[in-house]
């Protein structure tokens, strides 16, 4: 099959793709153009595509100052990473303790770690919201942070690649005389970048994203995730000024979506190694 | 799954542990500790809430108020009675049905058109990817324009064909299929990729062994290779888009709050309300219960699944 050749079958499968692909873009398409248009471009002349008065500037400016976006993308940014290196020196140690050395706990573990893989935050909620409350811990990057600070996924994952490791490798750091701690950061964790890198993908992504557990938690602007903010924003335009709006969204999805573009090649192989959840 | 934690603790001899040499009891002590902290916060933050949500799905408690009482089955009781939670149990059902099987086919064949293609594979895969790398609150705003009814640009689309579009969000009979289209956007990306690595997977020579045995039409080598060969992934891929419309929260919050008239009043967002909005905390842990039973229940069945199916790799 030269990439040269246009038969008809080709023409068929091309033409698929690409119209999926307008369709699958068409939101992305109409955001970034309605995100420029003034009130009345939007009323009268919906299809479009570019702005008949240029109204990015006013827009963006009406979005920039409703909602505090740098607050906003600062708390996305903070909590994510909070999570991730949390979870990361937390399921690390544990993965290669269940994956290299035998103790009684290993078994417990793996029973608790399967259990626990069927268990959403959506499905804690409730008793962490009491407990959170009693202790007058609502409003905090505590309460964003702390339900999500043990990923038994991660734990999965890591455990996972651990397995496939050779033992020697360890064995001859210990000769060295690495203590366990020492084998984890010199031996372990430098050839464990790959799922590093899956798991913070899906990490990321999952809490960036995440809309649930904010919005329990936090009822104070000042702690609002990138989701939750973007709620207030809409209830304080009380939902038709689409021009804000859009400029709004553009601006909170861009980061997610910058890094995508960026490390596409990262973000389909972490998505196929971690598929394994989702 | 408790039994299986008695057994696998009864397994270790307690004669063996007499002999263990001291390399093997510090080794012991190694593991333990490493692995301690993640103990203690998987019972502190998955263990201990789950059986408190199962407690107090058996308890009348309100937050708010300073006692409560065990009811025993008392808000199960309500539950099977309750018109809005039966609803939502049955909406939520309605999506998941409609949103897993279109999901899952779209995302098979464009991986597969994907594959016979061999150009713009990264730029479709991308275009189809993008909205799992996107923030869906923030999507979700976006087709609320595009489905808004008068001056949305779906509806002003369908216009100029002469087609009165419907009230996308606004309407009973509609709502939840609007929900439906954002909820496999926002789903075929993620399952495209999984069968894309699920076809690279297949060894070309079994598609030359099939012609060779008489597969000579596409859909003879689509049935006798390709589909087979894909069986893991499409029950990976299954389980995990079923979970994932059973969650469908982010879209009905956002857009349409479980409205017009509880039309779009999904699980998730049924026990939101009970629980943090009515902060019937007792009742709405009743609900979870239930919840948990149905993700239970879908993991058992891939379980089961998984053990028929006959493996090729």
């Amino acid at each position: 099959m030269s990439p040269n050749v246009f038969t008809f079958g080709r023409v068929v499968r091309l033409s698929i793709l690409s119209l999926g692909a307008l369709v699958f873009l068409a939101p992305y398409i109409f955001m970034i153009s309605t995100a420029g248009k003034a009130q009345s471009d939007i009323f009268t002349s919906s299809l479009n595509l570019i702005p008949q008065h240029w109204f990015y500037a006013e827009n963006f400016a009406k979005a920039w100052s409703r909602v505090h976006m740098p607050t906003l993308l600062f708390n996305g940014v903070m909590v994510c990473l909070m999570i991730l290196v949390i979870q990361v020196v937390i399921a690390i140690p544990c993965a290669y303790a269940m994956a290299k050395l035998k103790f009684r706990a290993a078994k417990v573990m793996m029973v608790l770690v399967m259990l626990g893989l069927l268990v959403p935050i959506h499905a804690t909620a409730l008793p962490l919201y009491v407990a959170f409350d009693r202790v007058g811990a609502l409003n905090s990057y505590m309460a964003l942070v702390a339900p999500f600070s043990i990923s038994v996924f991660g734990i999965f994952l890591f455990l996972q690649f651990f397995r496939a490791m050779p033992d020697d490798l360890i064995h001859a750091a210990r000769l060295d005389g690495m203590s366990e701690i020492g084998v984890i950061a010199r031996v372990i964790v430098p050839n464990a970048w790959p799922a590093i890198t899956a798991f913070s993908i899906f990490s990321v992504v999952a809490h960036w994203n995440d809309l649930y557990w904010p919005l329990i938690v936090v009822s104070n602007q000042a702690y609002a995730t990138p989701p939750l903010g973007l709620l207030y924003f809409r209830a304080a335009e009380a939902g038709d000024d689409y021009g804000a709006l859009m400029a709004a969204t553009l601006i909170i999805t861009s980061p997610l979506v910058g890094a995508f573009l960026l490390a596409q090649k990262r973000f389909v192989e972490g998505i196929t190694m971690t598929g394994l959840k989702g | 799954m408790a039994d299986m934690a008695a057994t696998s603790i009864g397994q270790v001899p307690a004669a063996a542990k007499a002999r263990r040499s001291a390399a093997e009891r510090q080794e012991a002590r190694a593991g333990l500790m490493l692995s301690l902290p993640a103990i203690f916060l998987v019972f502190l933050f998955i263990i201990l809430p789950v059986g408190a949500v199962i407690l107090l799905g058996f308890t009348n408690f309100e937050l708010g108020y300073p006692t409560f009482e065990f009811v025993g089955f008392e808000n199960y009781v309500e539950l099977s009675d309750d018109r809005t939670f039966l609803k939502s149990l049955w909406n939520t059902t309605v999506y998941a049905a409609i949103v897993t099987p279109i999901s899952i086919f779209m995302a098979l064949g464009l991986a597969m058109l994907m594959e016979a293609e061999g150009i713009g594979r990264s730029f479709f895969r991308t275009a189809y990817f993008l909205p799992v790398a996107s923030l869906l609150v923030a999507m979700a705003t976006v087709w609320q324009y595009l489905f808004h009814p008068t001056i949305g640009p779906i509806n002003t689309m369908l216009a100029m064909i002469g087609i009165a579009g419907p009230n996308w969000l606004g309407s009973g009979g509609m709502v939840l299929y609007s929900l439906s289209i954002i909820g496999v956007w926002q789903s075929v990306g993620f399952n495209l990729v999984l069968f894309l690595a699920g076809l690279t997977a297949i060894p070309r020579e079994l598609y030359s062994a099939a012609e060779v045995d008489g597969a000579k039409s596409g859909w003879d080598r689509f049935r006798l290779v390709t589909w087979p060969m894909l069986g893991p992934t499409t029950l990976f891929v299954t389980t995990i888009s079923v979970i994932n419309s059973v969650k469908v929260f982010e879209t009905v919050k956002t857009l349409t709050e479980g409205g017009p008239n509880k039309a779009s009043e999904v699980l998730l967002y049924t026990i939101y309300q009970e629980g943090f909005v009515y902060l019937r905390v007792g009742y709405a842990s009743a609900m979870t219960v239930v919840f948990l039973a149905i993700l239970v229940v879908l993991m058992f069945i891939q379980y089961r699944v998984q053990d028929k199916q006959v493996h090729y790799s």
